[in-house]
């Protein structure tokens, strides 16, 4: 299918789901993607997939109470991440652990509570792997306004979370609430996380989150540079995913990670500084990482 | 009034006595080195000063007024490894970071914070680096930068954890001609250490910490071998002892 056609079929009226979820796809790869960069940078990806996978039993309540699935699954995700914050809090049990304890409990509850709902493998699957189809209008407009929500929080708190990422000691000497941070910093994650499964799909929303800022990073030593180029990878692998899969008649949010994944993998070989073939090629002599301010410290003495 | 005033001061971790009947007193222009074996409790003084842990009992004076977290008095630089160095941040602003606090929430640096950065990389010479990644500095550089941040809020106090660790004897050198003028310029300077080579050379004082203050004085008055030995548990014999002597 030509790009041509999919512009149609866009603006075809008897496919108005398709720009909904093009629409839906690229807001939450937009979020996931700035969100995902203090994921990356902080090394917390392992809580990423906790709460991805904790929102799942609030999804199945929300299903079998026909309520808003959105909501369901932020609801159970943040708790989960609250729980994670306060336990991890007694050091004997690392947080690691206590992530992976979570982990799998939620969605275990998750398995047993829509086992109880009739007809569930139809729509355990549609959680598990995403849909482009049937998305309510209102769902549009949560995810539209959560994401927005996230990025003036992020707006707003940046200062604050660069700081206990770089140095959580020196944050507390500073008077930072590292406790309440960490929380506020959980459950953006979460909610990013919420708003991007209708499409994406539980098992993968991951990789929405991980690989855009992973690949941003590979291309970028300044963070500012960085927080604009993941969300811009997520966007535009979520557009081409979606373009592909309604092509080739693919799962999308497989096709969509399959699309960042191929982004993160050219950043990976041909990133400006830091690429494998980029460095190999370099000539030798180009760039010197010295100690050119010692002379300077030596002569001032 | 002086800078910093610790008394009587008592400190547990999980249950276990740390700290015991800590008195130190701070005047500005000194540099005290705090010396002792791993788990003396030297960090977990600094930590104290700082307000940073919970106390059992005694007194910590900042100018004159009890310690907490977030007093621009003190700049603290913490060990190097509590830094993330991959971040991907220029020195300017890992410089920076150290006003968070003082800018406050939902504001941004302004003139006067990117003045007080600026002052405070000249001051530790990092001026021509200051665009670079911090993942491309040397360990001295690396070094000066947490000296820098802590700069960054002009404080009267400066707390060095461990500076001079797994830097080589020049930048060792460098780093404590930089202590002593900081200290120099009417700055209380307390910094712990390892390495008593580094410390007796550029200490204005020397304290021996072991759970429990066992001396404290001029470098020139802590001769007697029996105090080292009781710090550091180490016998008579020992190589410390015949730097001691020799220093």
């Amino acid at each position: 299918m030509s790009i041509t056609d999919f512009l149609t079929d866009l603006l075809n009226p008897d496919l108005a789901f398709l720009p909904k979820a093009l629409a839906i796809a690229v807001m939450s790869s937009i979020v996931c993607g700035v969100v995902g960069c203090y994921v990356v940078l902080r090394g917390m990806a392992f809580i990423g997939d906790a709460v991805a996978h904790a929102v799942f039993p609030g999804i199945a309540v929300a299903f079998v109470l026909q309520g808003s699935l959105v909501l369901g699954g932020a609801v159970a995700g943040v708790a989960t991440a609250l729980l994670i914050a306060i336990f991890s809090q007694n050091r004997r049990v690392k947080e690691d652990s206590i992530i992976g304890v979570f982990l799998v409990g939620a969605f275990a509850l998750g398995i047993v509570i829509i086992s109880r709902a009739p007809g569930y493998a139809g729509s355990l699957q549609q959680f598990l792997f995403g849909s482009i189809t049937g998305i309510p209008d209102r769902d549009l407009y949560v995810v539209g306004g959560t994401g927005l929500v996230i990025l003036g929080l992020v707006l707003a708190l940046h200062k604050e979370f660069v700081a206990i990422c770089l140095d959580r000691e020196m944050s507390r000497a500073m008077g930072l609430s590292v406790f309440w941070l960490d929380i506020v910093l959980y459950v953006l994650v979460t909610l990013a996380v919420v708003i991007s499964l209708q499409t994406i799909g539980n098992i993968l929303v991951l990789a929405l989150l991980i690989t855009p800022a992973a690949a941003a990073r590979l291309l970028t030593d300044r963070l500012g540079v960085m927080m604009l180029l993941a969300p811009l990878i997520g966007g535009v692998s979520a557009t081409v995913g979606l373009y592909l899969s309604w092509s080739y008649d693919t799962p999308v949010g497989g096709t969509i990670v399959l699309v960042a994944t191929a982004v993160f993998l050219a950043a990976w070989l041909f990133a400006p500084r830091h690429g494998l073939l980029t460095r190999r090629w370099r000539r030798p002599g180009g760039q010197e990482i010295g100690d050119d301010a010692r002379p300077a410290l030596s002569a001032a003495k | 009034m002086r800078a910093l005033d610790i008394e009587g001061l008592d400190v547990d971790l999980g249950g276990r006595p740390v700290l015991r009947d800590i008195r130190l007193h701070l005047d500005r222009g000194e540099l005290v080195g705090l010396l002792g074996p791993n788990g003396a409790g030297k960090t977990t003084l600094l930590r104290a000063v700082l307000a940073l842990t919970r106390t059992r009992g005694g007194t910590v004076m900042v100018e004159g007024k009890p310690s907490r977290p977030g007093r621009s008095e003190i700049g603290y630089v913490p060990q190097r490894h509590e830094f993330t160095w991959d971040f991907p941040i220029s020195v300017e602003q890992a410089v920076m970071s150290g006003r968070t606090g003082h800018i406050g929430l939902l504001r941004r640096p302004g003139v006067a914070d990117w003045r007080a950065v600026g002052d405070a990389l000249d001051r530790v010479q990092l001026t021509g680096l200051r665009r670079r990644p911090v993942g491309e500095l040397s360990g001295g550089q690396r070094q000066r930068v947490l000296v820098a941040r802590a700069l960054a809020l002009a404080p009267r106090i400066l707390l060095l954890d461990e500076p001079f660790t797994g830097l080589d004897m020049p930048t060792q050198e460098l780093l404590g001609d930089l202590f002593t003028s900081l200290a120099a310029e009417d700055r209380a300077v307390l910094m712990t250490t390892h390495d008593l080579v580094a410390a007796v050379d550029s200490c204005t004082r020397l304290v021996l910490l072991n759970g429990r203050i066992i001396a404290d004085g001029q470098p020139a008055d802590l001769q007697d071998a029996e105090l080292w030995t009781k710090t550091f548990g180490v016998s008579e014999t020992s190589p410390l002892l015949k730097l001691v002597r020799a220093t």
